[in-house]
């Protein structure tokens, strides 16, 4: 479980995130949503410790991250698994390579025991002939499905994704979304996402936080969303066309 | 302001690539690398660089003897002391800024725009010693290079001498040794090593905290080659004032 309490940060004169209090369960997806510029991406960049947070605390199963010294935070890091928007692969590496970079840098695991859990992992995102081909060679969403299993090679407890369908079709946003919510699932693990994907809200969204400029606007799941009064919500949620559709229909039953 | 701000945060990048240190079978897997990407990489275009050079040295100091009093052997003797001190270090060096230089801050700046330098921060690896440390070990291979370029540099010069008719053989060996002063090759690999240190650190500056995208990598990458010449340059000046003068 992570808690998040009272979180700020701020970049010079402007302050992106106002005070966050809210917290994130084990063994569910949870979304956090809004509009590009509500401080997604820094609200999650601040719970992974790439930014520093100006004030409040983030507890990662109780014990408060911002408050270690470097090696402690090492402990703890190295049982976050990160999805990046743009997959963030390591060119120079092939996909086995990628996949088994994890292991290599905190086990003690022979080659050809990383060599047989990176085999694992690529059968669970189901990536075939890959292992050998470099990142560049590869398609978006099989980069992603990379991504996903240098993520969770090294077994870890809390598996981070921002904007994991970003970019790709969607039919393979939803292959990617429920595999992801498999292995959160699978692996009892603590999983956050940074989307805008309503897509991904209905399919994986079992635990919603929305942002507005910062502050918490709304908190919930995928059933109450398209209940909610809030108008900040609403109005995020049927921005689309396809859900304004599918609302016009609901009211004329 | 800016430009001490950056000097602080230069020394401060140093500090850092020196601390909590990557695991050392993957360390020296890497400094492989990059001593098969910075130096054996380099060696073509430092030889080729180094015997024309040379050459040409050899020739304009040839065209330039019109007094017959000052004899031939100068062409040697001139050839080595322009390859040794100056051409080999310094001249050579503000190539590489240029060539190693600008694969630093590109490969780096680059790692940067894709997040490859967050997701080695968020496993909780120092991505300083990762990608800066190999590179600055690699870079202490670099004064060999400037030996093979000093050695194809003379090479090139007697070649073009002797064979272009300017002197002869011996009047060309007789100057190479004329007046040798061992501390001279002392004093050029000293500056080289200072200059290995310089090029490796500057352009990875530049690539590790540049901000943007695919344009702001080649911006990067032109302000390193800037940055790394002047430093260079005001390098090797203090270093012959206090060495030589």
């Amino acid at each position: 479980m992570i808690e998040v309490r009272d979180l700020k940060k701020g970049f010079g004169d402007v302050e992106v995130l106002k005070g966050l209090t809210t917290s994130f369960d084990k063994g569910k997806t949870n979304l956090i949503i809004g509009q590009s510029g509500s401080g997604k991406t820094v609200f999650i960049k601040s719970m992974l410790g790439l930014f520093r947070p100006d004030s409040g605390k983030i507890l990662y199963d109780g014990i408060c991250y911002s408050d270690l010294d470097f090696e402690d935070q090492r402990a703890i890091r190295e049982k976050i698994g990160m999805v990046f928007q743009g997959s963030a692969l390591f060119d120079s590496m092939t996909v086995e390579e990628n996949i088994m970079f994890p292991l290599q840098m905190f086990t003690k695991m022979k080659k050809g025991e990383m060599r047989e859990r990176a085999n694992i992992v690529i059968d669970r995102v189901n990536l075939e002939n890959a292992n050998h081909k470099l990142p560049s060679e590869i398609s978006g969403g099989m980069q992603k499905r990379v991504a996903i299993a240098r993520a969770i090679v090294n077994n870890p407890k809390y598996l981070f994704c921002d904007e994991p369908n970003s970019g790709l079709d969607p039919h393979t946003a939803t292959v990617i979304d429920n595999l992801i919510q498999e292995i959160t699932e699978e692996f009892n693990i603590t999983t956050i996402i940074n989307t805008h994907d309503m897509n991904s809200v209905m399919e994986i969204g079992e635990k919603i936080v929305f942002l507005k400029e910062g502050h918490l606007a709304w908190e919930g799941d995928k059933t109450q969303i398209f209940k909610t009064d809030n108008e900040e919500v609403t109005n995020f949620v049927y921005s689309s066309n396809l859900f304004k559709m599918v609302r016009k229909a609901q009211n004329s039953q | 302001m800016t430009y001490l701000h950056d000097i602080g945060k230069y020394f401060l990048m140093i500090k850092e690539t020196f601390v909590k240190p990557t695991k050392g079978k993957v360390l020296r897997v890497l400094i492989f690398k990059e001593i098969d990407d910075l130096i054996i990489g380099s060696l073509g275009i430092v030889a080729f660089i180094s015997f024309f050079v040379g050459g040409v040295v050899a020739i304009q100091t040839a065209l330039n003897l019109t007094n017959p009093i000052i004899p031939k052997q100068l062409i040697g003797f001139a050839s080595r002391q322009s390859v040794i001190l100056e051409f080999a270090p310094t001249f050579l060096s503000i190539i590489m800024a240029g060539k190693v230089g600008s694969f630093i801050t590109s490969s780096i700046g680059t790692m940067r725009v894709t997040e490859q330098i967050d997701a080695l921060e968020v496993m909780g690896i120092n991505s300083l010693n990762y990608l800066v440390f190999p590179k600055i070990v690699a870079m202490c291979f670099y004064p060999f290079v400037i030996a093979i370029a000093m050695f194809l540099g003379i090479l090139g010069a007697y070649i073009a001498a002797v064979y272009g008719g300017f002197t002869t053989a011996d009047q060309f060996l007789t100057g190479l040794k004329d007046d040798f002063i061992p501390f001279h090759i002392v004093y050029a690999f000293l500056k080289t090593f200072i200059f290995s240190f310089l090029l490796a650190t500057i352009p990875s500056f530049h690539g590790f905290y540049m901000r943007g995208g695919a344009l702001e990598v080649g911006k990067a990458s032109t302000t390193s080659f800037v940055w790394t010449s002047v430093a260079i340059i005001v390098t090797n000046y203090f270093i012959t004032q206090m060495l030589l003068s």
